[in-house]
Order: C-alpha cells, then structure tokens, then sequence
C-alpha cells in the first residue's frame, strides 16, 4: 500500500513541474479534515479549556490556587443546601452532617463506583452464562439485542420507571408488602436515596457490560481449555489460572469506563431525587443555573475537578485496554 | 458441565427479572390512572399534550439537524484519514473520544462562559443562534458513536481504489464523497444516525442549561408535576429507543460483511 502510493508520488514528481504540483496539493491535503478539527477545536477543546483556565484564574484573571482550595472549603455549600432529612456522609437519617463540595465529589464516587461494580460482575455473570453456560443461541442474541437497547435507556425516564418500580406505591414495593408482608421504606430503604441511585444506574451498567465484555469472553479460545483439561487441570483451576488472568484487564478497564459513564451522568439523578441527594454534577447544575456558590470561578474549579477524575479514569482505561487487546486478537 | 448449565439459567434468570420487573411495573403504573380498572388515559392525556407535540418535535428537529452536522464533519473527516492522512488517525480517534470523557455539563458549561453574548461569538443572544449552538452540541456528544460508526464503514470498502476509479472517471472531490463514498457507507452512517437520534432525543442536561423547549427539560417537567403520566412517557421514550436500536440491528443485515481489503 505505501510502497504504491510512493511510487504514484514519484511519477508525478518526473511527469509535473514540483512547484505546481505542490501549490495545488497543500490546501487540499487538509481540506478533508479540517472541518472536523475546526469543530473540535471550537466547541469541544476550547471551552474545556476555558473552563481549566478559569478554575486558576481569579476575577482580574490572575493565576491563583483559590478556587480549588475552596473546593475543600467545607461552608461554601452550605449557603445553598441546607441540611436535609437524608444525610451525606453516612445515608442513615438523623445524622446530619454539613454538605460541601467534597461532600458532594464523594458521593458522586460512590455511586458511580458502586454502580460500576455491582454492573460490572452482574454484567459479566450475564455474559459468561450466555456465551459459555449452553443456554440457546435465542438467549444470547436476544440478550445482547436488549443490552444494545438498555445501555441506552438512561436519563429521565429510567427515573421514572424506577419510581414506578420502587418508590413508595411503586409495583415491586407495592406487592413486597401485601404478597412478603415486607415494607421496604420502613426497613430504611428509600429510592431517593445513595442506594436507590445506584440501584437504578445499574440498569444501564449491566447491559454496557454485557455489550462490552461479551466479545471478550468470545475471545478465549477453545483450545486453551482443551489444553488445560490436557495437562489435567480442574475446571476451576482452569477459571483461575487462564480466564481470569486473560479476561482480568478488560473487566478492570470496563469498569473503569463504566465508572466514568455514571459519573458525569445528571438527569437520572435529577429526575430521581431532585436535590435530595446531591452529587456533584447537580451542584454544577445548580451553580451554572444560579451561582449559587456566589463565585463564578469556583464553578470552573468544580468542572476543572470532574474533568480531572474521568479523564484520570480514562488513562488507566486506556491503559488496561492495551493490556488486554495482546490476548484478546 | 450440566451444573454449569443450571447456574447459567439462573444468572439469565435473575438478570431477566431485574430488567423486565421495572418494565412491567412502568406498564403497570402508566395504566393505573382511572380508579380501580385498568386504562390508556395516562397515555391519551399525554400524546394530546399540546406540548409534548411541541417539544418531541423540537427534539426531533434537533436530531435532524445534529445528525446532518454530524455526517458533514464525520464523513470527509474519517474518508480523507483513510485515503491521505493516516497517520492523523490516533490524534482523531483522541478527540472522538474526549466527549465520553468530558461529561456532558461541563461542555455546555463551557459554551455558556465562552460563546455568552458579550463573546466575540454570541451563540446565547438570540433563540435561532442558540438553537444552533444546541445542535453542536449534541453533534459533540454523538461524535464517538458516529466516528466509530462511519469508520467501521469505510474499513469494509476499498477506499483508495472506489476513489482513483472515480477521478480516472472524472469526477470531482464532492461527486466522489456525496456519489461514489456516501452510498458506500450510508448503512453505517444510517446505524450512526439512529444511535444519535436516541442519544439525542431524550437529553436534558444541554437542553435544559441552554433553556430550550426540548423534551428532555419536559420531561423533568412532568415527572416532578404529575403522578401517572411519567410512567406513560417513560414506555414511550423505552419504545423510541428500541425502535432505534431494531432499525440498526435490521441495517446491519443489509451492510457488506466481508473486508475487499483490510487496512
């Protein structure tokens, strides 16, 4: 291929002037691209960092540290969220602590953390039952049809299938206490809740997942466990001395960008708890709607701060993923 | 192997029930709005909604649109690294990528600040520029899948070879993408468009921050105002997304399987 593309070049070279070939070359050697990195620059690079700038920048536009020490400010939120019945730091009610920024930070990770966890091994236990547990090839494609489809039912109205589900006179609530007898508000559950949260964003967790890590597991060749059960190894000693091992940098990276996909994520959140449970994108969402910070430039810092932990999130993504496509080919 | 089996059934099992009970309780409850028997006003007071009609369409528009930009700036870009600048892939697959890792409000965060209207580009003075600003918007978000969708296109055609025959042929750059490459592809940009178009219509974050008229701020709207209609939109929006993801699963049958030459 480049050989021929070189070989193009050079007759060119013997049969136009140079000159005249390059002076019609040049603009059109980008002509192709540069609408895309004219668009890139504009409206993706540019104001990310305008917004990176701005969090070290103070109102005259001078260099300071200020607005990310007021990240871990602990009274700055409190201006705008009073303490409210369900509490921050541990989700019991009555132990009613002052919300703040880091508060905020901290909650949005354990959320999407735990979301991305639980979504993670559901989602491979899905995978591995459908790819290897001999289940009928309908199941499979039927599954990661639905999983295509569920990854992308996000936002709002997973909100509100959640509260039908399991709100107060959701259905799943609802028969627990007639059917079970068992009422789940009075056992401290509560869908507006860090758990409720999770819970919910799991739904578009588990079938990213599956969609993902499905080609994975694909990927282990069958010989490898012929030549394990060869050697006279068990199959458990196969699961942890070959799967494991070769599926281990796709699941960790996985759950990486699963991580990373609930971060960021604000409407089901919004949707679900209003401003009962405040993660850290509804209080960007509050201060880009309000300055309710009363300072602009702690908003960038706050913007500056999740940039920081997804694109953090990202490189060891990147980097587990390099790992795994040596075995995965 | 046949223990095995057992528990493969029973992971399917419990996945299943974690994902159709809140179907089915969504059903349930968009059909529980006249008392004591089971009926569709939730769904009719809905759809006779003057402004959901309002708002679906506005999103709908605005789908269009980003799906229109999107092409435009995906298409050339990704044809020209495959025929004349491979060596700009990696920096290009980088910036496709970015929006997956800058979430959605800090861009329009950033565009607020930037493109205000005292800015040398005010975006936010008047409706139809802020219109167009949300249309970017949205066209950054669905860059990923449409860069992703549009490459693995052109990975299955000859590239290089559709393009010198049609320049032997005489004819010129925009014949050959809009003639000879787009209809090559455009089963891939189509599955590219139906990913936007379900990414898109729903989206509050943007919408909202901008204050337009979209569904999404609707929505919201209507879940923090009414009990039954919710759960009626929520099967709505359900079903919008898997006609979309069906459209692309029934496209992918009709694009070409195998690889003229891979490169």
């Amino acid at each position: 291929m480049t050989d021929l593309s070189l070989s193009n070049q050079a007759i060119a070279g013997k049969t136009a002037p140079p000159a005249d070939a390059r002076s019609r070359r040049l603009p059109t050697q980008w002509f192709g691209v540069a609408p895309f990195f004219i668009f890139a620059v504009m409206f993706l690079i540019l104001p990310t960092l305008y917004l990176m700038l701005g969090a070290f920048q103070n109102d005259a536009s001078e260099f300071t540290l200020a607005n990310i020490v007021g990240i871990f400010d602990p009274p700055n939120l409190s201006i705008y969220l009073q303490c409210q019945g369900a509490s921050w730091l541990s989700w019991t009610p009555g132990n009613c602590q002052l919300p703040t920024i880091l508060a905020a930070y901290w909650i949005s990770i354990k959320v999407s953390l735990a979301s991305a966890l639980i979504g993670a091994f559901s989602g491979l236990a899905i995978a591995i039952a459908i790819v290897r547990g001999g289940l009928p090839e309908w199941i499979r494609s039927a599954t990661l049809t639905f999983s295509g489809v569920a990854s992308n039912f996000a936002g709002v109205p997973l909100a509100f299938a959640f509260l039908a589900t399991l709100g107060r006179l959701g259905l799943a609530t609802v028969i627990l206490n007639t059917v079970l007898g068992f009422n789940l508000y009075a056992h401290g559950f509560n869908i507006l809740s860090f758990w409720g949260l999770t819970l919910t964003y799991v739904y578009f967790q588990i079938p990213l997942m599956v969609v993902i890590i499905t080609p994975a597991i694909d990927g282990l060749k069958k010989e490898w466990g012929e030549a394990a059960a060869t050697l006279g190894a068990t199959t458990a000693q196969y699961w942890r001395m070959v799967v494991i091992p070769v599926i281990w940098p796709s699941f960790l990276g996985t759950v990486i960008l699963l991580f990373a996909n609930a971060f960021g994520a604000i409407a089901t959140a919004y949707a679900l708890t209003g401003s009962s449970l405040n993660i850290i994108p509804i209080v960007l969402y509050a201060q880009i709607r309000g300055d309710v910070l009363h300072n602009a430039h702690l908003g960038y810092a706050i913007a500056f701060g999740m940039i920081l932990i997804t694109g953090l999130a990202n490189v060891f993504y990147i980097w587990f993923r390099t790992r795994s496509e040596r075995w995965l080919k | 192997m046949k223990s095995g089996r057992f528990w493969a059934w029973v992971v399917f099992a419990l996945g299943a029930a974690y994902f159709f009970i809140p179907l089915i309780a969504t059903v349930e409850f968009s059909m529980r709005m006249r008392r004591g028997a089971y009926s569709f006003d939730a769904y009719q007071i809905v759809l006779g909604d003057a402004r959901f009609q309002a708002t679906f369409m506005y999103s709908v528009v605005a789908a269009l649109f980003t799906i229109i930009l999107g092409v435009l700036i995906v298409v050339p870009a990704a044809y020209w690294i495959r025929l004349r600048l491979p060596q700009l892939r990696p920096i290009v697959e980088f910036i496709t990528l970015l929006p997956l890792v800058i979430p959605a409000i800090v861009i329009v965060f950033g565009y607020i600040r930037m493109y205000g209207s005292n800015s040398p580009l005010p975006f936010l003075a008047n409706d139809t520029a802020t219109n167009a600003l949300l249309v970017i918007g949205y066209a950054t978000l669905s860059l990923p899948y449409m860069y992703r969708a549009v490459d693995t296109g052109l990975r299955t055609i000859d590239v290089r070879t559709l393009t010198e025959a049609a320049q032997i042929l005489g004819a010129g750059w925009s014949t050959i993408i809009t003639r000879v490459i787009l209809p090559n592809v455009l089963i891939a940009v189509l599955s590219g468009a139906f990913l936007t178009f379900a990414i898109v219509i729903g989206e509050f974050t943007m919408a909202s921050l901008l204050n337009r008229p979209a569904f999404g701020p609707y929505l919201q709207n209507i879940g923090a105002n009414r009990a039954y209609e919710p759960a009626a939109l929520a099967i709505i929006a359900f079903a919008i997304t898997w006609g979309c993801m069906s459209l692309i699963q029934i496209l992918s049958r009709f694009a070409p399987k195998s690889a003229n030459r891979p490169n």
